[in-house]
């Protein structure tokens, strides 16, 4: 099977978050990145369906410079090779121009399954795989915990909300968006690493794709959420606040 | 172009809540900008959830039906209601933001050329519309600069249901061309995750605890805090799905819907999708290293500091006022 794992670099999840000044978005300049959590996920399911029934993982990210280091970093865990798509400002693209981007890459590999990840940690659209799906004419199922291959094509475990689920069988190739928690994470071994520096990694632009942003949505402005709820602060020494909790606990609340 | 239009969504029979809320946001989309608003129901029997909204304050109820909508397929979906949206041409599509939304509406809106405005906490004069970014710790305002409609779904919980308008509405039913070969995917009856052995639905207390307590290894200190308050130990989903804990101690929209007396929240973000789980919870103690967190938004007390701190602290008076 050869798999098409898209993946999004995304701002470390407890950095620090700092408005730019045009207010559209945030410095970028000194954050740190990571894999985005959903997308972890979907590379897990592909290597492990390639370690299942052979084939390729191939992982595609679009974003500046600095996304070749989670293409490395899937590389290491096991993916075979890297197909970086060269743009900047990714925030300023909206998903239909971002799953065109990604479409048009995918489109000459004619992968058997695209795996994305549900939603994005950063943007938060959880669009963009159904969108590709859509582009590229073909079948999809998103919030997937599980993939089995099947004689007819795929049996895959869909998640529904509060605690149920639902079986979808449907013909490859496909698109699948990857819910998290289907699968144990993996780590890159020291072996993976250095395997990974010297697999390929393809570099192509929005140019060479032709395919321009032309938003139809436009993100106006960002801000820090106003707070509706007056939220009683405790301050002082950890012994301080324990205290004050356990008498609001006790004579406001009454739960003790 | 006509108006706005709410597509509504039929769950086990009834309206689920956040259907009345996209009405009620429709509502007042078309108050702004002074134009009709029609609400469309896909499914195969769409009879008596049309009469109720036909007792609504609403220009047209359309019944999108056909036996391929009985089961739910994206397919099916937005075939349906791409051919209803040539047909009708508004302005805004408005949606509940349900997983079944977000399965299909993205795809519907790509076939007009444009993008779903996701999960929107408020609507603003323009109209712009907000929603969160960066898992609730930011907030972004869009605004469309299309020509074709402008998809837009709203977040559970954000607008009010209680206010959609009542009125008069006439039903019409629109029978869209479908055929089976046309749906590529076969869903299977929706099923029930592992039996549940803790009911966290009827706890008086809970303490939750999410990603900030870093390690498996460290889960027994807000155990000890739950042993000593006599509560239900829950978490957040990265918890279950790091297999922490099992999965039916998540609370959550994919989880258990909680509201204990107190909900005592350690190391936990606050996305709304751990939000929509437990803000039903009488009284919230929120517990959390960065202020800014989207968990004091809905917290009742809120300690900013490190867990691993204030947890046994915390556990130390309550033993003592237990005494
Ligand atoms: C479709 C869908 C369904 C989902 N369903 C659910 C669901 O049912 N339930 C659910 O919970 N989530 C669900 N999620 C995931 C949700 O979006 C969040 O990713 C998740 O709730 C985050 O969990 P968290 O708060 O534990 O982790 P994080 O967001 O990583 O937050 C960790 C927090 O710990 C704090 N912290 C770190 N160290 C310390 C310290 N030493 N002391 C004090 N505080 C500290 C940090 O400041 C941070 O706020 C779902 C997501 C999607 C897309
Ligand atoms: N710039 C990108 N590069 C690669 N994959 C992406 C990119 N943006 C989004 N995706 C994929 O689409 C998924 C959903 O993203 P979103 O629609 O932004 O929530 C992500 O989890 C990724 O798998």
């Amino acid at each position: 099977m050869k798999i098409v794992v898209a993946i999004k670099q995304v701002p470390e999840r407890d950095a620090p978050l700092r408005i730019d000044a045009a207010g559209k978005w945030i410095e970028e300049a000194d954050l740190q990145w990571a894999m985005n959590e959903s997308d972890a996920y979907a590379l897990e399911e592909a290597l492990q369906l390639k370690e299942k029934h052979g084939g390729e993982v191939v992982v595609l990210s679009a974003g500046p410079e600095r996304v070749g280091s989670t293409i490395r970093e899937a590389l290491a865990k096991g993916a075979d090779r890297g197909i970086h798509v060269d743009c900047d400002n990714p925030a300023q693209w909206d998903a239909l121009g971002m799953a065109r981007l990604l479409a048009e890459a995918i489109r000459g590999e004619s992968p058997d399954l695209v795996l994305t990840g549900l939603q994005s940690d950063d943007l938060g659209l959880g669009q963009t795989g159904v969108i590709v799906a859509e582009l590229l004419g073909l079948p999809h199922a998103s919030l997937i915990l599980h993939v089995e291959k099947t004689d007819a094509g795929l049996k895959v475990k869909r998640e529904l909300e509060e605690g149920w689920f639902q079986e979808i069988e449907l013909p490859v190739p496909a698109v699948l968006t990857i819910q998290s928690g289907g699968n144990k994470l993996r780590y890159a071994t020291l072996m993976g690493i250095k395997r990974a520096k010297t697999k390929e990694v393809r570099r192509v632009t929005a140019a060479e794709l032709g395919v321009a942003s032309n938003a139809v949505v436009a993100l106006e402005r960002i801000a820090v959420p106003q707070k509706q709820k007056s939220t009683q602060m405790l301050t002082g020494s950890p012994k301080d606040v324990a205290a004050t909790l356990v008498e609001k606990l006790k004579f406001e609340v009454r739960v003790l | 172009m006509s108006g706005v239009w709410v597509v509504v969504e039929e769950r086990d029979g009834r309206m689920g809540r956040i259907s009345w809320e996209a009405v009620a946001t429709g509502q007042e989309l078309g108050a702004q900008l002074g134009v009709p608003v029609c609400a469309a129901l896909p499914g195969a029997q769409t009879e008596a959830l049309a009469a109720e909204l036909a007792a609504k304050a609403l220009n047209r109820v359309v019944r999108v039906e056909h036996a391929l909508l009985g089961a739910y397929t994206a397919d099916g979906f937005t075939l349906a209601l791409e051919q209803l949206l040539r047909a009708e041409q508004p302005e805004f599509v408005v949606f509940p933001h349900t997983y079944q939304v977000r399965d299909y509406a993205p795809a519907l809106a790509a076939r007009f050329g444009q993008v779903l405005i996701g999960d929107v906490t408020q609507v603003g004069t323009g109209p712009v519309f907000t929603r969160q970014l960066m898992q609730g710790r930011l907030s972004g305002t869009y605004c469309p600069t299309g020509s074709g409609p402008c998809f837009v779904s709203v977040q559970s919980g954000a607008f009010r249901a209680d206010a959609v308008k009542a009125g008069t509405a006439e039903v019409t039913v629109f029978s869209p061309v479908l055929e089976a070969g046309q749906l590529r995917t076969r869903p299977s009856e929706p099923f029930r995750g592992s039996a549940q052995t803790v009911d966290l639905g009827s706890a008086q207390m809970i303490v939750s605890v999410g990603r900030g307590i870093k390690e498996a290894e460290n889960l027994p200190l807000v155990q000890e805090l739950a042993t000593a308050l006599g509560a239900e130990l829950a978490a957040s989903r990265p918890i279950c799905d790091n297999g922490w804990l099992p999965m039916e101690r998540q609370v959550g929209s994919s989880g258990q819907t909680v509201a204990p007396k107190l909900y005592v929240a350690v190391g936990i973000s606050g996305a709304i999708q751990h939000l929509v789980g437990m803000k039903g919870s009488q009284c919230v103690v929120a517990i959390n290293k960065d202020a800014d967190a989207p968990i004091f938004e809905v917290a009742d007390y809120g300690i900013v500091g490190d867990l691993f701190e204030v947890v046994p602290a915390l556990t130390e008076a309550v033993k003592n006022a237990r005494q």
